[in-house]
């Protein structure tokens, strides 16, 4: 039974993964591993296949082959939703809110209950998800913001919600694409503290550009180089590796 | 039913009594029975578009195919009514007796098996619910499990009315061909095609209108309502949210296909038939301008919408029977480029805010300390 599992303290395990589209290898027979609680920064080129990762992990693009198991269940059989449910959270790199509804009905959809047909018509908004929600908005900078709708946020507070989206959602491994780009100044300090409060007690897998955000977080840096692993380790042995200043710290 | 401030706020509120008031005083106390007949003839076409609401406007799935709906609810009905009006002693100049007259034509000796269900009531009306949405639920999971959707999904769905309308048009020994199923008189034992009838009816009809609008409010205000908005934007995000997308719209589709055979079985109860012509493509994509020109986004809008592009459909018809399919069209493209939230839309955004700032105004005349703006409205 035991044959062909890894080791315990692995929370995800990605092996041999390739996928190609027609005939092209944007991820070619990666490996890697993440453990429980660790902070994994991805960084790579453009094209390198960092957001392609995260769409094969949670299921949004379909591996060609390899495996992605999740606390030994195998993740490339599932379906979205079901990857979800297993403990997997993503956020996108645009912001993608629900903008025809408000605040409070953004992070209610994402509470992690009634996910049937059946169970969203019986669901009732008691005070488990009232609560809940007032808890994650007040984390997110949202608490006064509650009944505005989605489109009349900014777009630092919209990649705020998706982030509150996906912490009400309390997923053991969460994925986030390039969480402060696109943001001001004040915006980005704001979520970096955000971010540093909201990944403890949880496995964080974080593409990033932003090289002092990244030494900031990390535990651990991968740089994807041409859909494969150029260099791994801490950020210090990453950036005097010779090979890594070769295709992308060097530019 | 549960009708408190919260399940229909103040303007579905109003929404609601004044088409209660139209509908169950108004209409049935200025009409003569004819007009109230076609009144309620309108009124199935509201079922439909109520149906549209959740699963095009909420959920952004849209149909093109609801007359397969209509039809498949409109003829269960009929074919209960046709089994009840072939008695032996109404047929015995067939040659064989006790089968519905076009079987006799084309040669039937017996009555089919899968006609033999209706000569139940309760089965029948079990049938007009559970057919169409065992066959949306087919439709549905066949494509939306698949990810088919947008404009392929509405072609697909025209594709089907085209092909249910061709089945029963070629099938007449089955189903009656081009003419439809005619000839229908009790129900139950009991004439519809007295006037009297026609006006129990009617109030029938309106009872069971009102019953969908509540229980599509219902849907609407459940998260799964609030899922099928954040559906129609961010399918992806609804997926990453722990959803299964094809779930939500296959249960969009079905409900909007029940509401569709609801009307469907009380448009044959009031017309006295049931033919492919209100099955076909033509019938489905008109079911589709009602909604629209209503407003896809109102439950009350999809009921004037049927209401109000019907009389004038009945009244332009009457006096251009060319011209009516030409102004059809064109006022299908003039609500879509100029209003698309339709009648309701238009009364959300100009007529409404009027009302409420003349409300207003007048509240501040009574309160002279609290002038909003200084100048009355009037």
């Amino acid at each position: 039974m035991l044959v062909g599992h890894q080791p315990k303290e692995f929370l995800l395990a990605v092996s041999g993964l390739t996928v190609s589209f027609d005939g092209f290898k944007a991820v070619n027979d990666l490996s890697f591993y993440v453990e429980e609680n660790e902070i994994r920064v991805i960084i790579g080129p453009n094209g390198a296949g960092k957001t392609t990762v995260l769409d094969l992990i949670c299921g949004k693009t379909r591996a060609t082959s390899g495996s992605i198991q999740f606390r030994g269940q195998e993740l490339t059989r599932l379906r979205e939703n079901e990857i979800v449910q297993a403990g997997v959270g993503r956020k996108f790199q645009t912001p993608s809110v629900f903008e025809d509804l408000t605040v409070f009905e953004n992070l209610e959809i994402s509470f992690p209950r009634g996910r049937t047909v059946f169970g969203s018509l019986a669901f009732q908004r008691d005070d488990t998800v009232k609560q809940r929600v007032e808890e994650v908005a007040e984390m997110i900078f949202l608490k006064d913001k509650l009944n505005t709708y989605a489109d009349q946020l900014s777009h630092g507070q919209k990649q705020w919600l998706e982030i509150g989206m996906l912490l009400i959602q309390d997923p053991d491994l969460l994925m986030l694409d390039e969480p402060v780009a696109g943001m001001s100044v004040s915006e980005r300090a704001k979520t970096a503290e955000l971010l540093n409060r909201i990944i403890k007690d949880r496995s964080v897998l974080v593409i990033e550009h932003d090289m002092k955000f990244v030494e900031d977080i990390a535990h651990k840096v991968t740089v994807l180089h041409q859909g494969q692993i150029l260099s791994e380790g801490t950020m210090e042995h990453v950036k005097n590796d010779p090979k890594v200043i070769e295709v992308y710290l060097g530019h | 039913m549960i009708i408190n401030s919260r399940f229909f706020n103040r303007s579905e509120l109003l929404g609601f009594l004044a088409l209660a008031v139209l509908l169950l005083l108004i209409l049935p106390l200025s009409l003569d029975i004819f007009r109230l007949n076609l009144v309620a003839k309108y009124l199935t076409y509201a079922f439909v578009g109520i149906g549209l609401v959740l699963c095009w406007g909420y959920g952004g799935i849209l149909s093109l195919g609801q007359g397969v709906f209509f039809g498949l609810g409109g003829y269960c009905m009929a074919m209960y009514l046709k089994l009840e009006a072939s008695s032996v002693a109404n047929t015995k100049i067939q040659s064989t007796p006790g089968i519905p007259d076009f079987m006799d034509w084309n040669q039937l000796t017996q009555i089919p098996l899968f006609w033999k269900p209706f000569h139940s009531f309760p089965v029948t009306v079990l049938a007009i619910l559970l057919v169409p949405a065992f066959f949306a639920l087919i439709i549905g999971a066949a494509m939306f499990k698949r990810r088919v959707g947008g404009v392929y999904f509405a072609i697909i769905t025209q594709a089907i009315a085209a092909i249910l309308t061709i089945l029963i048009v070629g099938q007449q020994g089955y189903t009656g061909g081009i003419n439809g199923i005619t000839d229908l008189r009790t129900l139950h034992g009991w004439d519809i095609r007295t006037d009297h009838a026609k006006f129990i009816l009617y109030f029938v009809e309106v009872v069971l209108l009102f019953g969908c609008i509540v229980a599509a409010q219902f849907i609407r205000l459940t998260k799964l309502g609030r899922i099928l908005v954040a559906m129609r934007e961010q399918e992806d995000r609804v997926r990453f949210s722990g959803y299964s997308v094809a779930n939500f719209k296959i249960f969009a589709f079905c409900a909007a296909a029940v509401f569709a055979a609801i009307g469907g079985a009380m448009f044959t109860l009031e017309v006295g038939f049931m033919s492919p012509s209100f099955v076909g493509i033509v019938p489905s994509i008109e079911m589709v301008i009602y909604t629209a020109v209503g407003g896809r986004m109102s439950i009350f809008g999809a009921v004037w919408g049927a209401l109000l592009v019907n009389f004038a459909k009945t009244s332009l018809s009457e006096s251009f029977p060319q011209l009516w399919l030409f102004g059809l069209g064109a006022l299908f493209i003039a609500v879509v480029l100029a209003f698309p939230n339709g009648l309701s839309g238009i009364w959300a955004d100009r007529v409404q805010p009027r009302i409420d700032r003349l409300l207003a105004s007048r509240k501040s005349k009574s309160a002279p300390g609290l002038v909003a703006d200084g100048a009355p409205a009037e």
